[in-house]
């Protein structure tokens, strides 16, 4: 297959975040500023980039029975890796997502992706599908964290940029807002879609 | 701590700090099996009885393994695992003592794995109880259950309240492009809205 019609498919085509709607947990609760949301989109890519070339690697050692347990468990070892290099390099950033980082472990999006692809194609192909659903998710995480972070505290990637006579809406960045957000993103999304 | 702690962290974990509505834990079972009333209960009961009997197995193996062996870094991995176990365990038993209870959750069982309530109750008692210091292991064994079980009916609760909107939402007429996953995720957010208004309770 051709990486850049892959690399496509992740992105747009079969979005992790608005088209699959899959991996909801991390999507809702760190995107409350862009960074965060970015910060998670980059490190779900990382450890899907990783796992995929990893199972695509040994799926034909893995027995079919035990498959789920064995993807499970190089998930989590990547997993464990980009917390401990987190914890050194980036602390604020590992301060600030906190829970959700040992949480990618059970993020539907990387079991999904090792089950649909990484376990039925090559590496480089599993590379490019790791990294296009990964890009998927930072953009949508990105977009909703930018929305989220504008209207509740009046600034993008810590910048101010509305006037202080613009109230801020704090339920933006209170758990409601998530909702409200990825909801809205949705419809603008059928809309868009629908008009084509 | 005393008695009165854990029954504040019992109620915290159903209302104030419910997991679904404002920890965002378990969405995708949120969202994906909140279409009838009947199926969120088998959801809500399967997942309860799998997050008690997780959050009492990893605080056991976390304090008795882990901590003695200095591998305390493994302890994700060794969390995932001893989910993914215990409900292929569940599974199994439940099958061969309860065939009607095996039918009603059944179904269930195997989704819970990737639900990550189950791993946040058990990673978050542990962080919880790691940022404490001179707790007696009994009292460890105590909070975590009662986290776990807690967390569990919050989001059992959450799930049944959800599923009870939905199926009303079903019989009106909703615009073609907010139909499905918007009005849902609408629906969910005026419910955290609504569990917004517990935070005062403690």
């Amino acid at each position: 297959m051709n990486p850049l019609k892959i690399l496509k498919n992740g992105i747009i085509d079969d979005n992790p975040t608005f088209v699959q709607v899959i991996g909801m947990c991390p999507t809702l609760a760190v995107t409350t500023s862009a960074i965060n949301g970015i910060g998670m989109g980059l490190s779900t890519l990382v450890v899907l980039m990783c796992s995929n070339m990893v199972i695509s690697l040994i799926r034909k050692f893995i027995p079919d029975q035990i498959r789920i347990p064995a993807y499970i468990v190089v998930i989590a070892s990547f997993v464990t890796i980009i917390q401990m290099l987190l914890e050194a390099f980036l602390p604020d950033l590992n301060a600030s997502l906190g829970l959700f980082i040992p949480l990618i472990v059970v993020n539907c999006i990387i079991l999904a992706r090792a089950e649909a692809f990484a376990s039925k194609n090559g590496v480089i192909a599993s590379m490019f599908d790791g990294i296009g659903m990964g890009l998927g998710f930072t953009i949508a995480l990105g977009v909703i964290g930018i929305v989220r972070e504008l209207l509740g505290n009046g600034s993008v990637f810590g910048l101010t940029i509305l006037p202080e006579a613009f109230p801020n809406t704090i339920i933006m960045i209170l758990a409601p807002g998530a909702f409200f957000t990825l909801a809205f993103l949705m419809i603008l999304i059928k809309k868009i879609k629908g008009e084509n | 701590m005393d008695e009165i702690n854990l029954i504040t962290l019992f109620l915290g974990a159903i209302f104030v700090n419910n997991f679904v509505l404002s920890k965002f834990l378990g969405i995708c079972p949120f969202l994906g099996v909140s279409k009838k009333v009947e199926t969120a209960v088998g959801m809500g009961v399967a997942v309860t009885f799998v997050m008690t009997i997780a959050s009492a197995v990893t605080c056991l193996v976390y304090n008795y393994v882990l901590i003695p062996l200095e591998l305390k870094y493994l302890y994700n991995i060794a969390f995932i695992l001893i989910i993914a176990s215990l409900v292929q365990f569940i599974e199994m038993f439940i099958k061969k003592s309860s065939p009607t209870l095996y039918q009603a959750l059944g179904v269930y069982l195997p989704l819970i794995t990737t639900n990550c309530a189950v791993l946040g109750v058990t990673v978050s008692s542990m962080q919880d109880l790691d940022a404490m210091e001179n707790v007696a292991m009994g009292m460890k064994f105590t909070f975590s259950l009662v986290y776990g079980v807690g967390a569990a009916l919050g989001f059992t609760l959450a799930i049944v309240l959800f599923a009870g909107i939905r199926e009303r939402l079903e019989r009106n007429n909703i615009l073609p492009a907010v139909k499905g996953f918007p009005i849902a995720l609408i629906t969910a957010g005026l419910m955290s809205i609504s569990f917004l208004g517990f935070s005062g309770l403690l």
